[in-house]
Parts: structure tokens; sequence; C-alpha cells
């Protein structure tokens, strides 16, 4: 019992300490494979469960997660990644292969973490055990040689043993402690403090525990989808989230099929965005309307405005406004006086939005069946809310729509709608074009309300513009988990990291030399020691000691401290502590 | 939100003075501890050194509680390098060295003038953008080290300290320098106060852990030299040192040693001390820099949608928050104490600079709030 709670408080752990030499018997032929798998395997657990193994793959962790943060990664920037690919050849596609561009959901970084944990548990378990078991045990004995410790102090005072004993128990309030009576005129008192270090150490780590669970449910059980919507007083219809094809991306969590969404609906009405005179953007506001549970297909809706830092949360998800842009609007007058007219979000390519994309008419009227694909029209191009032109190219000089301009590029023919290949929204489909199937048409740069002319008659006018919000629900049913285990985990470390665990050792002995002889009965040659030792202390401070003639009596008080991890910090409260013994006002 | 030029260049007046007394009290304190070279070297030096060699226990760095401010001797019975009282020269560094703590006093006083009105000319919490984070981080390791040394006295952490403020200082305020500004959009948030706040305070506080931590390195071999040469000098018989006897009483004769009196590391702090100033400074700031990326995923889940998405600057929080947490470990495990673990806890220092310059600067992610714009 002693020697594990010595190791404990060194600081040192079950792992490290020595093993016993192969104390067992020896056993029966027959069990010996068995025995030896199971010991090769208790060897394993025991390397695994180690503070040396716990810190090398602390350090494991924190290596592999660099790659994370140094390329760039799938989940974060897609296209970026592609292009660093390409740009590395042989050595990105290698890279691509060992999982560096998606480091998190490789397999190499969750073996580092579950090892890790499974560290973890096992050196908590026994260490919980441990720590309700020495909850119930007395502080331990006093080490025969206290001139050992650390902190070591000897003193000699006026009064009788008991009496002193009693003054130091006194001093010593908030502090766990025992009296022992080690011979006829030695007591010794035992305490120590900081029990709540080792609550608050396993506190946090098995916080740690729990963050995990919470964050891996949220990845099975949660979502992600995020949608583009014109914002235009519901011109557009409403979004509802009932489909996961409602989005125009949607990132299940490894156990959602998307059939059973919680389903709310908004609408949005409009969109603010304010600008200091640099084109510093000050605010982003876009007022909603939202309909969800009883009110869903009624006309019911609540409004509400919707910011950045301040998303909506309803039915257990997260609405969010993510980002912003210009959708705009033609019109199309076919040469046969049938119009149609056609919108799309364009994609801000700067800080001014100067904004490209493209907007296709599929259905030009007056063609059926195939006739229909060689005359679709594609406006392909650039929006500038602010528009400047320069050298023959529009940008944006300013993110506010002041002055918005079009140029753009016709296109028409087949769009290549059929073949197969997925088409962006923000273009065309080059290949349509090399292939002869697109047509290129002529060009303009186009002010709000003036058209242009193709070679049919056919009249494109930009009529105008809309704004655009992406927005973004999230759903993740452990978060507020994850924010409790956060929590217990950071009053875990703090309490482990302010309390100090420390002991103190008190021998009291008349010192005289039939104290010698008394204790010496019950306790051989150490207890010699530590007298002498104390003797010697005494006879170098100068003081008298013994029975004296006005008969007042002088004791002997060792004193010995250790503390667990902060050992140089003991030293002010040892300090007070040898004050205790001499009685100063309130033990200082 | 107004914007207060006039009062933005006064705030930047404040932060080029106190860059200026950074500077001087770098001076300073570089001439204290270039004129301490041979010095005798402290009680709890000499006890720290010959604990160290006395053996590679599980305890390598420990103290008797005797701290380096009583003048008292060391204990008879251990082994000391003392060099007896030195010339009259010697004066002079002291001088530098208080002068250099008054320099970085006002100068610290300046910063927070700085800082102050900087919040007042742009009507928000002064650390929004690189230039006043940076001058954020700087105040804070200022003001470790002042309180470290009011409690330990060893003004030579002080010119270490000063080498990464004064570099910080000076990159903040010629390259990361912006007018003040109004903040965008998803900085426009109260988590931006708690979160910022958090990481730049813990961040300079660590600053100081992990000076406290390359002084003990430079200690540490200092001292490996040193028993080098010791070993050496029994080896060779030579009588007048005695460094394994007690010392005579009175000091009539001291042994000297040859590298002590060659090497201004002489003059560092004890390796006991060292180690508890990193320590002690971690632990302060590990909670806070703990409670900081909690805050910033609260943050995270209120403005992107997730409370956790391994964007870069994460990511790398993450990196460090485990540097530290591994440098805490291995304080407690056998054979990783002292060296080693000053390397690790050098090395969370080295990710937390890393975090806020490369990351940045060079790599763009959310966090280079160019997100919504
Ligand atoms: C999941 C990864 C882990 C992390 C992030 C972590 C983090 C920490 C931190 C920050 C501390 C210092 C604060 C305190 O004393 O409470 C600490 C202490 C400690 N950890 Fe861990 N730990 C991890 C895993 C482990 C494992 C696997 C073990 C067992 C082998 C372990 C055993 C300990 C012990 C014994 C202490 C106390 C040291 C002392 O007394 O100062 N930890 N840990």
């Amino acid at each position: 019992m002693v020697t594990r709670d010595a190791t404990h408080l060194t600081g040192g752990l079950a792992p490290d300490r020595p093993e016993p030499a192969g104390g067992q018997p020896a056993t029966p032929a027959g069990q010996g494979r068995i025995r030896g798998a199971l010991a090769f395997l208790r060897n394993i657990w025991r390397q695994l469960t180690s503070m040396r193994t716990a810190l090398v793959l602390l350090f494991l962790l924190a290596l592999a997660s660099l790659p994370g943060a140094l390329l760039p990664q799938w989940s974060l920037n897609t296209s970026k990644t592609a292009q660093y690919i390409v740009d590395h050849g042989s050595w990105g596609r290698l890279l691509n292969t060992l999982g560096f561009f998606q480091v998190f959901a490789s397999p190499w970084y969750a073996a580092i973490y579950l090892l890790l944990f499974t560290s973890l548990i096992g050196c908590l378990l026994p260490r919980t055990w441990d720590f309700v078991g020495q909850i119930r045990m007395k502080p331990v004995a006093t080490p025969r040689n206290l001139s050992r410790m650390p902190h070591f102090e000897s003193v000699s005072v006026a009064g009788d043993p008991a009496g002193v004993a009693q003054r130091i128990n006194a001093g010593l309030r908030g502090w766990r402690r025992v009296e022992r009576v080690e011979g006829p005129s030695v007591i010794t008192v035992s305490a120590e403090k900081g029990f709540l270090r080792e609550v608050g150490n396993l506190l946090f780590h098995f916080s740690l525990l729990g963050l995990l669970v919470a964050i891996a449910v949220g990845k099975l059980f949660g979502f992600e989808g995020s949608v583009i919507v014109n914002a235009d007083d519901g011109a557009s219809s409403a979004f509802c989230s009932s489909t996961p094809s409602n989005y125009d991306n949607f990132r299940p969590g490894l156990l959602v099929d998307g059939t059973d969404l919680t389903p709310f609906c908004v609408n949005i009405d409009k969109f603010a965005a304010t600008y200091t005179s640099t084109g510093q953007a000050s605010s982003f506001v876009a007022s909603i309307r939202y309909q969800a549970g009883a009110a869903l297909g009624t006309a019911d809706w609540t409004s509400r405005a919707l910011e950045v830092n301040d998303p909506l949360r309803v039915q257990g998800q997260r609405l969010y406004l993510l980002g912003h842009g210009y959708s705009p609007v033609f019109t199309v007058t076919y040469p046969d006086g049938q119009t149609q007219t056609g919108t799309q979000p364009f994609q801000p390519e700067d800080s001014s939005f100067t904004s490209q994309g493209a907007v296709k008419f599929l259905d030009p009227p007056g063609y059926l069946g195939n006739a229909v694909r060689g005359h679709q029209l594609a406006i392909v191009g650039i929006f500038a809310p602010s528009a400047l032109i320069h050298g023959g190219i529009m940008t944006s000089e300013f993110p506010a729509a002041n002055q918005p301009g079009v140029a753009i590029q016709i296109y028409r023919g087949d769009m290549g709608m059929e073949t197969g290949r997925a088409q962006s929204i923000f273009s065309i489909d080059q290949n349509q074009v090399a292939i002869g199937q697109l047509v290129k048409l002529n060009r303009a740069n186009l002010a709000p309300g003036e058209s242009m002319s193709l070679d049919d008659g056919t009249k494109i006018t930009f009529t105008g513009y809309k704004e655009w919000v992406s927005l973004q629900t999230s759903y993740d049913p452990a978060q507020g988990w994850a924010l409790i285990f956060a929590i217990t985990l950071l009053i875990g470390l703090m309490t482990s990291l302010i309390i100090k665990r420390r002991r103190v050792w008190f021998r009291i002995t008349t010192a005289a030399p039939e104290g010698t002889a008394e204790s010496g009965a019950v306790d051989h040659g150490p207890a010699d020691e530590a007298v002498s030792v104390a003797a010697s202390t005494v006879g170098r401070n100068g003081v008298v000691v013994g029975v004296t003639d006005d008969l007042v009596l002088y004791v002997t008080v060792e004193i010995g401290g250790l503390a667990r991890t902060d050992q140089a910090g003991y030293g002010d409260e040892f300090g007070k502590l040898v004050g205790v013994v001499q009685g100063g006002p309130d033990g200082r | 939100m107004a914007v207060n030029d006039q009062l933005g260049n006064v705030s930047y007046l404040g932060f080029q003075a106190a860059l200026a007394g950074y500077i001087a009290a770098l001076v300073c304190f570089g001439v204290e501890f270039a004129s301490s070279r041979g010095a005798a070297p402290t009680a709890a030096e000499a006890v720290s050194m010959t604990l160290r060699a006395a053996g590679r226990g599980r305890t390598a760095v420990l103290d008797r509680g005797r701290d380096e401010k009583s003048a008292e001797p060391p204990n008879s019975g251990i082994g000391q390098i003392v060099k007896p009282p030195t010339s009259a020269r010697r004066p002079m560094g002291p001088l530098f060295g208080r002068a250099g703590l008054i320099v970085t006093t006002i100068g610290f006083a300046a910063q927070v003038f700085s800082i102050v009105t900087r919040g007042i000319a742009a009507g928000r919490a002064p650390w929004g953008n690189m230039y006043e984070f940076t001058s954020m981080i700087c105040a804070a390791a200022v003001a470790g080290f002042l309180f470290v040394l009011y409690k330990t006295r060893t003004r030579s952490i002080g010119f270490f300290v000063m080498i990464p403020v004064t570099i910080l200082m000076f990159v903040g305020g010629t390259k990361l320098y912006t007018q003040v500004e109004t903040l965008v959009p998803a900085l426009h948030s109260y988590w931006l106060l708690i979160h910022v706040l958090a990481v730049s305070l813990s961040s300079g506080v660590l600053m100081v852990s992990g000076v406290a931590s390359l002084m003990y390195l430079l200690r540490a071999r200092y001292e490996r030299k040193l028993k080098a040469e010791q070993a050496w000098v029994k080896e060779a018989g030579t009588p007048e040192v005695t460094a394994r006897q007690p010392a005579p009483a009175a000091a009539g004769f001291v042994p000297q040693s040859v590298v002590a009196d060659k090497s201004r590391l002489a003059s560092l702090p004890s390796l006991a001390t060292l180690d508890r100033v990193a320590y002690r400074t971690a632990i302060v700031a590990f909670p806070v820099y703990t409670f900081a990326v909690i805050a910033g995923a609260l943050w995270a889940e209120v403005a992107w949608g997730r409370y956790w998405g391994w964007d870069p600057k994460e990511t790398c929080a993450f990196v460090t928050w485990v540097f530290y947490a591994a440098y805490l470990h291995a304080r407690a495990t056998a054979g990783w104490r002292g060296t080693r673990s000053a390397w690790i806890s050098v090395l969370g220092f080295v990710s937390v600079l890393f975090n806020l310059f490369v990351i940045n600067i060079v790599v763009s992610g959310l966090h280079s709030y160019a997100g919504l714009n």
C-alpha cells in the first residue's frame, strides 16, 4: 500500500513502477502457453497504458495534425486541393493516396487517436480505483528518515509531545491528518492535502473521452446542407428543408440517409449590405420569413432578421447566413415576340464583387424535339455592381450596386445537358464549344435596361439584378454534450493545475537520551538515525535540550515535506508549516 | 461606429514609445547580461548544479525551498563553484539592469495607453486585426515578465524576453500596421472580445514560458560543459579543484572554473528557477488558452455553422494545445523531466508563433476574415 502510494506522490504511475521480478510460481506445462500469451498481452497493455506511450502518442497526434494545417484539404477547398495535386505531379498523387489531403479522415490519423484514447481508458480505470482506495486510506505513516525528504526541517520547542501534537493538529486545519504513537513519547502526525487535484485530473481526462464521443456522435448523426437563394420578396419559391435534394450541396453524417429530415421553410425577402467608403463591409442583414412544425403549409410565417453571427435555431437545426452575391436578370425576346426571363447567381471573384457566371435558356419557344437543342441560349460573362471598364475589361470598383453593368458573351446551340456530364451553374460546357455544338455569337457591355440583338433578331435585355444569399443548415445532435464536456474539461484542468498535492509529516520526540532508548525499543536502527540527525541539528542551533531546572520540557520536532509535481513551489508553504510547530499566531 | 483617426495616431505614438522603451530595455538588459561573465553562481544555482550532478534521478530538478532571494550561502556539504568577490567594475551591470527595468515599465505603460486609446478610437475591442493582436501579445508577455521578475528577481530573463518582444513589436508596427478601421461583419460579435482576448493574453504568457524553457536549455548545456570540465579536472588530479568537497567556511580560498569564467551563461538563473518559471507561467496560460480554444469553438458554431472544422487556424491551435498537454505530461513522466520537457515547451511556443504569423499570412482559411467579402 505504502509503496503504491509513494509512487503516486512522486508523479509516477502504475506503469512506471518497477515490475516485481518474475515472482510467479511455476505453472503446469499445459497452461504455459496460454499463460505466456496472457503475459504477453498484459505486457503490451501495460506498455500501451504507460505515461511514456501516452506522451509519444500525444506527440504523434500533434505531428500528424500538421499536414492538415499546411496542405490544402478536400473537406475545406476542393478546387484548391485538386489544383495542388495537379501542380505537384506524382508527389501530389502519392500524398493524395496516402490521405494527406484529408488528414482528419485518414486511417493513420484514426489509428493514432484511437490508440491514444485506448491508452487513456487503460490509464484512467486503474487510477480511478486507486483513487477511491486512497480516499478511504489514512495518510501514510511517517517515513523513518524524514531528513531524506525534499523539504526537511528540525526544530526544538517547549512543550510536551502530546501538547505539541495538539498544537500541530490545530494548525493543520483543512489537511487530512492522523496522529500515531510510535513509542512512549514519540508521536507522529501525518497529513496530506490536495485530493481535489486528483479529482480534477480524472475529471479532465474523462471529459476528454466524453468530448471524443460527442464529436463522434455528431459526425454520425449530423448533417450540413447549403443552398443559394435569391432575395426577392418571395418571388422565388420558399426554400424548404424537407429533402436533401432541395439543397445545392448536402453533406450527411455516416448514419444519415436524408429520409427523415425535420422540415422548415424560409423565404428570403430582402438582403442588405452596407459598406464603408473604402468598400469594406460593415453589415449584412437578410430579412426572412420562416415556418416550421405545425405552421408548415399554412400562411403563418414568422419574420426575422438573419445576420452573420446570429443563426436561426429552429427544430434543433441551425440556419446560417454565410455569403451573398448578385444575380443578374436577363429577358430574351425571341423573334416571334415571345419572352423568357432568366436569372442566375453569379460567383463573386473579388472583394468588389466582380462576379462571373452564366444564365442558360434551355427551352426556346417555337421548337420541338431535337430542334430545341440546337437553339438553346447561354449568356456568359461578368456582372459588376459598380462597373468600370478599363482597357475593354469590366471590373467592379465597389461592392455595392451603385452602377451595375454586365459584360456578356452569347452562345447558341446545344448546351449538352444530355451528355451526362455534370455542369456547373456558373459556366457552360466548353467541350460543346470545342466540338462546334455551341456557337459563339456577339458580345456586349450593357447597363440596366439596355439590349443587344442577335443575328436572328433575338433581343437580349439586361433588366436588372437580384441579390442572393447562401444559407447553410447544420444539425448536430451532440453539440450540447460537446459543450458540457468542454466545460467540465476546463474545470477539471484548472482544479488539477491550481491545487497542489502536498504531504507533511511531523515526528515529535523528547530529545533527551532516554527518548532514544525508548523509541529504540519499539523501532530499531532507523529511528536512532533520525534522532541523531535531530540531535545534531539542535546542537548546531545551540538550543538547550532536555528538561531544564524550571521543569520546562523541550521536544524536538522533525518535519518532512513532499509535493507531487511542484516541488519548488512548496517551499513557502512548508516554511509556514514549520511555523505551526513553533506556535506562531494561527500557525504562522 | 465612428472611427477617430486623430486618436488612432495618438495611440500609434504610444505604440512607438513602447517599442522604443523595449529596445532600450533590451540594450540595458543585454549590457547587464554581457557584463556578468564569470559572475559567481548564486546559492540556488550551485544547489541546482550539484543536484543535477548528484544523479539523474526521478526528480531531475529540485530545489530545497531555498530561494536565491536569500543571500545565505548554500549548505555546506554541497559542492559549489564560487569565485572570490569580483573587481570594482562589476556594479555597472546591475545599474544597467535597473535602468532596463525602468524603461520596460515605462514602455509597458505606454503600450497599455496605446491599446486603450486604440480601443476608444475604434469604438470596439482593440484586438481586431493583426497589428492590434500583436500589440496585445507583447503587452501580455511584458506583463508576464514583470510579474516573474517580481516573483524571482532574475533580471536576465528580461534580455531573453525582450528579444522576441521587440521583434514582434517591430514587425507589428511596420509590416502589420493598419489605420483604425471598423471590422467586417464576421467579427461583429462579443465573442471577438472574449476569444481573442484570451488567445492574446495566453499567447503572451506562453511566450515567457517558452523563453524560460529556451534559457533552461542553454543553461543545461552550460552545466553539462561545467560537469565535463569538473570530471576532466578531477581526472587530471589538479589539487585546487575540490568541487565535490565542502567549501571552506570562510571562503578564503575558493576553486575556480574555467568554463564558468568564460561563459556568460553562468549568470543565468538556476535550472530549478527556470524550470519553475516555465512551469508556473505555462500552468497559468494553458487553462486560459484552453478556454480561448473553447470560446473559439463556440464562436465558430455561431458564425460558421459548426463548432470545429479543422480550418488551418483551428488545426494549428489544436497542435499547440496538444504540445502543451504533452509538456505537462512530460513533467510527470519518468525520464522526460528536465531537458526533454523543456524542448516540448519550446515546440509549443514555436507553434504559437507559427499559428500567429505563418498561418495568418501564408495559409488562408476562414480565419483570414475573407469569408464573407
Ligand atoms: C487523450 C490525450 C491526453 C491529453 C490531451 C492529456 C492531457 C493532460 C494534461 C493537459 C495534463 C495536465 C493537467 C493535469 O494535471 O490535469 C495531464 C495530466 C496527466 N495525464 Fe494526461 N492526457 C492525455 C492522456 C493521458 C493518458 C493516456 C494517461 C495515462 C497514461 C494520462 C495520464 C496523466 C497523468 C497521470 C497526469 C497527471 C500528471 C501530474 O500529476 O501532473 N493522460 N494530461
